[in-house]
């Protein structure tokens, strides 16, 4: 089944991001093993030339990948809204992936002018994907506001600490009717599946893979990892017991 | 046997690619726009072993090569600056610590010679850290140049050896030699962009040299930053990495380099700023330089995209492409750097 967001289908639940990428080819490589269908780039990195020799716009095109603008290194409404327009501009697209930081140290998200931003690039006609905490009643603000999906943070950007509240991540699922999209905080592949199994509906990350060793191998794990959380988050997992209890049992063996 | 040679960029890359196969007897005539280039901005930093980077094995392998070649270039070419004072590491949290000591380990797997420091071991050679520094590195072969001297030096050289430099654009000849960095793409359609970098320079409060001698490469909470240090109290802080190809100088890149800086070597804050400037590498799509013939453009030769490493590898591309130009064949060096690369 696919990922569906604002009427729009992916074949992949896996989105990534190109910050911490060591060059061209290594992302391309990440990209492609990735299986990814979504990108998203900052707008203050990259200029909307599309001319760019050899460029990050030129190198997604190649691959066939969309493109999700975003407003990383915003911290406020008015500066992530005014981000967001050059964007829609520049890149052509009504969508946006909304970030408006609260301070450089954690980077995790500020709630207020988060909803403030998104309420008005709502009504502007954007499909805005916000980057939140895992914070349910925030959550629960920004899909009321009318954004397209919700996005919590495992952990800080960056941190690859994982899902840091795995109950809360559970929370937001049960109290939106948009897509839940865990973004931020993976650090291997087991972080993506967990996120996965605890209900998301996708998982967005980048420096996981970007800074990553081998990208393309840490690319290919999370495009498997995410697919593993998906199937097994749909196959009922088994109840956890605190003792053992046989696979095969005793009743109507046959004596040997 | 006298080749006609045109070089295309008059950079380090141009100049000493002319200044090499005039020394072999060529006709050389190094042309330029006369616009500022990359080593303008540039620290000069000939670090190998601190530059290198998972999955960038080729590369590597040839900065260590060019760094062997530059203490008898340098030699050659008189004052250019040249110290091998050594190089630094330093982290300044825990964090920036785990991020360093990754690097260094991998660096060490490969052989190279970069040994692990406590903050005390990197305090007794350079005091004017902050005492906040976790620990760091030492990489002892890791040295500088002045890419402000350089750049005369090797004009200077190549005139001695009969190369001709003059202002204009290509004209025909027996073989040509596109050295022009980012210029490289529009005149031979290899992929090279500009990659934006916005470095400082600052000048020790007293008359004489700065308070320290190492080239200091740190890490502090999360940001990277380099500081370089002249025999002449010049002190060169750098840089941004942007995929911007416009040349201004931002409020924000002068604070995050000025803030790691200071944090890294507290009294840097008592230095006069004294330049900022924004220059732009010329990056390709895997940081590596293209060097070696054109397919389907008989007589056209590049050596261009050397993104972070142009000082470093101005030695070895100049020798290779040398080479190269005077024999026909390409040495087994350059295999992994071809044009061709690109094409697939």
């Amino acid at each position: 089944m696919p990922l569906t967001i604002a009427g729009e289908s992916f074949g992949s639940r896996l989105i990534l991001g190109t910050g911490g990428a060591s060059s061209l080819t290594a992302l391309e490589e990440a990209v492609k093993a990735s299986g990814t269908e979504l990108v998203t780039v900052a707008l203050r990195r990259v200029e909307a030339a599309a001319t760019m020799g050899g460029g990050l716009l030129d190198l997604l095109d190649r691959c066939g990948v969309r493109l999700l603008p975003n407003t990383a290194g915003c911290y406020t409404a008015t500066e992530a809204i005014k981000v967001a327009h050059l964007a829609r501009e520049a890149f052509e697209t009504p969508w946006v992936k909304l970030e408006v930081i609260g301070d450089e140290r954690t980077l995790l998200p500020d709630g207020v002018e988060l909803v403030r931003a998104a309420e008005e690039l709502v009504a502007d006609g954007f499909t805005v994907l916000p980057y939140t905490t895992d914070d349910p009643i925030l959550a629960r603000r920004l899909a009321d506001v009318g954004c397209a999906a919700v996005m919590p943070a495992g952990a800080p950007i960056g941190s690859g600490l994982g899902v840091t509240n795995p109950h809360h991540i559970a929370l937001i699922r049960q109290n939106v009717e948009v897509p839940v999209i865990l973004d931020a905080g993976i650090g291997t592949a087991s972080d993506a599946a967990l996120a996965m199994e605890l209900g998301c509906d996708g998982v967005l990350l980048a420096t996981a893979v970007t800074r990553a060793a081998d990208p393309a191998r840490m690319a290919a794990a999370m495009r498997h990892a995410v697919e593993a959380g998906w199937l097994a988050a749909g196959a009922g997992r088994i109840p956890k017991r605190f003792h053992a209890l046989a696979s095969t049992p005793d009743e109507g063996r046959p004596d040997l | 046997m006298s080749t006609d040679i045109e070089v295309v960029g008059a950079g380090p890359i141009g100049l000493a690619i002319g200044w090499r196969c005039a020394q072999r007897g060529m006709t050389v005539r190094v042309v330029d726009d006369g616009r500022t280039g990359a080593a303008h901005a540039a620290a000069g930093m000939l670090s190998p072993v601190a530059e290198a980077y998972f999955g960038e094995e080729a590369l590597t392998g040839l900065l260590v090569e060019s760094a062997k070649r530059w203490p008898a270039f340098a030699a050659e070419l008189g004052d250019v600056g040249y110290r091998d004072d050594g190089t630094l590491v330093v982290a300044l949290t825990s964090d920036d610590l785990a991020e360093a000591e990754r690097l260094r380990a991998y660096q060490a797997s490969l052989r190279l010679p970069i040994t692990a420091m406590r903050a005390s071991e990197l305090r007794d050679r350079e005091p004017r850290l902050s005492p906040r520094i976790r620990g760091g590195a030492l990489a002892a072969g890791d040295h500088q140049v002045d890419p402000r001297k350089l750049v005369p030096a090797l004009r200077e050289a190549a005139i001695a050896a009969g190369a001709s430099i003059t202002l204009g654009e290509a004209g025909p000849a027996g073989v040509t030699v596109v050295a022009a960095g980012c210029g490289s793409a529009a005149l031979a359609g290899v992929p090279v962009r500009p990659v934006k970098g916005q470095v400082l320079r600052l000048r020790a409060p007293d008359p004489g040299p700065p308070g320290f001698r190492h080239v200091i490469r740190g890490y502090a909470d999360g940001r990277h930053v380099y500081l370089v240090p002249r025999a002449d109290g010049e002190v060169v802080v750098g840089a941004t990495v942007e995929e911007l190809t416009d040349s201004a100088v931002t409020a924000g890149a002068v604070l995050d380099l000025l803030r790691a800086a200071t944090d890294l070597m507290p009294d840097i804050a008592e230095y006069h700023l004294v330049e900022v400037v924004a220059g732009h590498r010329p990056g390709t799509p895997d940081n590596a330089p293209i060097l070696g013939a054109l397919d389907g453009r008989p007589g056209v030769v590049v050596a261009t995209g050397h993104y972070r490493h142009g000082i470093v590898l101005t030695p070895i591309t100049a020798d290779l492409i040398a080479d190269l130009v005077e024999k026909g064949v390409p040495d087994p060096m350059l295999a992994p750097f071809t044009p061709a690369r690109f094409l697939s």
